[in-house]
């Protein structure tokens, strides 16, 4: 029996080992993350100066959809599932993800749908360009010819994430060492445990509202068209419903790698790892009902609105309590800014900005002024990019030398942090002030008096992008050329199973589970971090 | 010896950096001292408009109210952490200590923040219930999203009329020098008067559209298939000018709203103008136009209503928005012209335009096709035949 990879393209084709896949996830997700980017570069080139200067509004409309659709279900989404298979399995103790075989077909339907789904901008018509919340009846009766094609491409992401997600839970509810048991798990696997029940209960409502927009297209039917008895409100409920939770998809996975990083580099236990393990749970079940909020204006009756608005506020208090505890992990312990702490510390300051725009945005009264301007935009923008981006950049440089058993330029790290988190806020910060100022969002063209900011906002993501390119450098240089490391231990302070294995790590690991049963908190004792359980390989 | 001369290195840093935020804080704020008193720098552009309505003062404190909280919270929690980050450094020496529970100030940070919550719902809840708060208009006006423009309806009076964008083209494409009020202005404005509440009542007549004037601080849904509804009392006269905010195709940035908010007087005297007129157009009906008058209002009138779509050129925007230049339809039989321009084509953009434009107006835009572009048909559709054309029906 071969131990060791297959030769060739074979190797990625048919593999089924968590490691290739998770590889395989994350550079797919980082190629979709440069797409999604290259999209975001020609909006913001096209804002630089009022007037249309590179496109048509047409196109730009695309743009926007594009950039969105990419970024949230290209390159966010898939990137976490990367992080979940190369992880979960390493920090559980278990050999592999449960469903090996359905875990290479969840990857491999991902590059078709978004080959389709790209392929649309070269069609006639043009591709989507209604918004990646495509709301009918503009998505619909409306939409180009194309529309089709993102159809079945958000299917198959569906599909995917559905088939990833059922493995993830399966992998942690059914392969974990023995002694493991859920309330001494890492709380990167909590919140991916969670994460995934959300995306199984919501990815098939995504799947419902396309379907429906698939038949009002194409065979008559007329679920969101008023005319024929329909409703577009209807759409955006259902959209919704599955776009609230979707953020928090996002999202927890993200708080997981933080809450792995801060103890680390603080050389403290993470603080109220069972109250982190509520709230992260309190967050998914808020985010089930909430999701008119997005709706504020649509007309619906004021006793919903306030519920909606009252039920919103209430994030605020398991999300505080997340907050409070990556503080007080840090308050009093031994810090040091390596790479990844940067960038969590950077992922707490500014997603804690995202969240107190975030409470402005759920005073419903106040979203009238706020609602679809670029308000918004800078709000969710510094939860998703500060938020997921900037934790999955930590989570990279913090477990590439344990994963490639090389080092990363640690000056070249800090670059680019310094260049993105500037980049980011010269991009972003404005953005507040725009919107605040009226100018609404998703617009090709703006009013004189925007054009300061919007120059200084360009100017910013030119940079971020910029960035990025420091990125992918800095990674290919380690995998490349990067300084050899074979401790178990990358970080002094860092504490978990996946520490305990040789670095790199072999390609099978903890084929025979380590013995766990005198673990007593989700603390690994010196101990126990020593007997390098899972160097025990074939 | 070595750690005193790094000690005395990082407070000069440590001054640099803060003589450098203290610098940037000032160039600030001398630029926006200075952008207020000019008015005219866009960068004085930094929060929401208090705004000229009784609900947009309500609604700018709220705003502020929980901005200050944030503030506040904000301070407390990035206090604490550079605090740490500073005192609790590992290149300091700090000692990491190893406690990493407290059932106590859990429950404090839990429960503590929803007292505060409590505290913004009041306000909120109050200014949400004035909101709603449609009863009692004294004028209903019907305001119709569509693409992209607005139809205004005064309801009960007779009076409607199109409110299209009057910035050209080649301000948008560069080639003329941009207004003042490039994208925010007009043909026709909406008229309102002072200290009167005016309910708004909003639909859309394609896609969802949405009604924003910051100024007064009310934005509503324009839904194909609902009313909504949301109301205004403006204590200020002047020009409010606003845009539409839910993304409804190309056109999405190019639909402005702009309101004139005048003296109570002022707006009986111009209401009884627009009646007039409108009886005027409807006169003008029966009158026969030479092909050039009609050419040459039909040409207005078309880069108006049509030009965004079809282009100015009448190349249009294959395959969404046909070309009108040798198209079939322009130059067949007026019949078939005469349909498509009443009727529109159900289940695409091309809106129905019978009841939005006066007859006078689209048999000069018919006119102006067949014989602009090198269609040059001869031929003319007088203001009469489309009304004819639509008794018919």
């Amino acid at each position: 029996m071969a131990h060791g990879p297959a030769k060739g393209i074979t190797r990625w084709l048919f593999t089924t080992n968590h490691k290739d896949i998770g590889t395989l996830y994350l550079w797919f997700s980082f190629a979709m993350f440069i797409l999604g980017g290259f999209f975001a570069m020609v909006i913001r080139a096209e804002l630089f100066e009022p007037g249309m200067q590179l496109v048509r509004p047409e196109f730009f409309n695309q743009m926007t959809t594009m950039h969105g659709l990419v970024m949230v279900f290209g390159a966010i989404m898939p990137s976490f599932v990367g992080l979940a298979n190369w992880m979960i399995p390493l920090m559980i103790g278990a050999p592999d993800m449960a469903l090996p075989r359905m875990n290479n077909l969840s990857f491999w339907i991902l590059p078709p749908a978004f080959l389709m789904l790209a392929s649309t901008l070269f069609m006639e018509g043009g591709g989507p360009n209604f918004g990646w919340t495509f709301y009918a009846p503009l998505s619909t009766t409306y939409a180009p010819d194309s529309v089709n094609f993102f159809i079945f491409a958000i299917h198959i992401m569906g599909a995917s994430s559905i088939m990833g997600s059922i493995n993830i839970v399966a992998t942690v509810l059914n392969m974990r060492a023995p002694g493991m048991t859920m309330m001494k798990m890492p709380l990167f696997v909590w919140t991916w445990l969670i994460t995934a029940f959300l995306l199984i209960a919501v990815m098939p409502v995504l799947a419902g509202a396309v379907t429906m927009m698939l038949m009002d297209i194409n065979f008559g039917t007329a679920f969101f068209d008023a005319a024929g008895g329909g409703d577009p409100v209807l759409f955006q409920h259902i959209f919704w419903f599955f776009g609230h939770p979707e953020v928090y998809i996002i999202i927890l996975p993200a708080f997981g790698v933080i809450s792995e990083i801060i103890p680390t580099f603080s050389r403290k236990p993470l603080f109220g790892y069972a109250s982190m393990v509520y709230a992260t749970s309190a967050i998914a079940f808020l985010s089930f009902i909430v999701w008119a909020h997005h709706m504020f204006l649509v007309g619906i009756p004021i006793s919903g609105q306030l519920y909606f608005m009252y039920a919103t506020m209430l994030i605020a208090v398991p999300t505080g309590v997340k907050v409070f505890n990556w503080v007080s992990t840090m308050f009093r312990g031994s810090i040091s800014y390596e790479t990844p702490m940067l960038f969590a510390i950077a992922f707490i300051v500014l997603f804690t900005l995202g969240g107190f725009t975030g409470l402005m945005l759920s005073i419903a009264p106040s979203d009238v002024q706020y609602h679809d301007t670029y308000f918004v935009v800078a709000h969710f923008h510094y939860v998703m990019v500060a938020g997921a981006v900037f934790s999955m950049s930590a989570a990279v440089y913090y477990w590439l030398p344990k994963w490639s058993g090389r080092m990363y330029s640690e000056a070249m790290g800090k670059l680019h942090f310094w260049v993105s988190f500037i980049g980011f806020n010269i991009t972003f910060f404005p953005q507040h002030f725009l919107g605040l100022a009226g100018m609404p969002r998703r617009y090709a063209d703006y009013a004189l008096q925007f054009a300061d900011w919007n120059m200084v906002s360009s100017i910013g993501a030119f940079i971020y992008g910029a960035s990025q390119i420091l990125f992918l450098y800095n990674v290919v240089a380690t995998i490349v050329a990067g300084k050899k490391v074979s401790e178990p231990k990358t970080w002094d302070g860092a504490n978990g199973l996946e520490w305990t294995l040789p670095t790199p790590p072999p390609y099978h690991t903890f084929t025979t589970p380590p013995d766990l049963r005198d673990l007593h908190d989700h603390q690994l004792t010196d101990d126990q971090m020593e007997e390098h359980p899972g160097s025990a390989t074939h | 010896m070595n750690s005193l001369f790094l000690r005395t290195e990082k407070r000069v840093i440590l001054r640099k950096t803060l003589r450098l935020f203290s610098l940037t804080f000032l160039a600030l704020s001398g630029v926006y001292v200075q952008a207020q008193q000019e008015e005219v720098s866009s960068t004085a552009l930094l929060n929401m408009p208090i705004g000229v309505s009784t609900i947009s003062h309500e609604i700018y404190n709220l705003h502020m109210l929980i901005f200050w909280i944030c503030v506040v919270i904000g301070v407390g929690v990035f206090g604490a952490m550079l605090w740490a980050m500073y005192f609790h450094r590992k290149s300091i020496g700090h000692e990491a200590e190893n406690w990493h529970e407290h059932l106590g100030v859990e429950l404090v940070w839990t429960i503590v923040p929803i007292f505060i919550l409590v505290a913004m719902a009041w306000p909120a809840t109050k200014t949400l219930i004035d909101l709603y708060d449609t009863s009692d208009a004294e004028i209903d006006i019907r305001v119709t999203g569509m693409q992209w423009k607005w139809q205004y309806e005064y309801l009960g009076e007779g009076v409607q009329y199109l409110s299209e964008l009057s910035t050209s083209l080649d301000e948008i494409y560069n080639i003329e020098p941009k207004g003042e009020f490039y994208l925010q202005e007009v043909n026709n404005h909406l008229v309102i008067p002072v200290d009167t509440k005016v309910r708004f009542l909003l639909t859309g007549a394609d896609v969802i559209h949405s009604f924003w004037v910051p100024d007064f601080a009310i934005k509503k849904d324009a839904i194909p298939g609902y009313i909504t509804e949301t109301w205004v009392e403006v204590t200020q006269t002047g020009v409010y000018r606003g845009e539409c905010t839910e993304l409804c195709g190309q056109g999405h940035a190019f639909m402005p709203v702009v309101v004139n908010v005048v003296e109570k007087d002022e707006y009986q005297f111009w209401l009884a103008e627009k009646k007039q007129e409108a009886l005027d157009i409807a006169a003008l009906t029966q009158v026969t136009f030479t092909m050039e008058e009609l050419v040459e209002r039909g040409e207005e009138a078309y880069l108006r209503s049509c030009a965004a779509c079809h282009q100015a050129n009448g190349q249009g925007i294959p395959p969404a928005f046909p070309a009108l230049a040798g198209s079939a339809i322009v130059t067949g039989p007026v019949e078939a012209h005469l349909e498509i321009g009443v009727n529109g084509v159900a289940g695409t953009v091309m809106q129905a335009f019978g009841p939005l434009l006066s007859e006078l107006d689209l048999a000069a835009i018919l006119t102006y096709q067949r014989n602009a572009w090198g269609n040059d048909m001869g031929d003319v559709v007088q203001p009469i035949d489309v009304y004819n054309y639509i008794q018919a029906q």
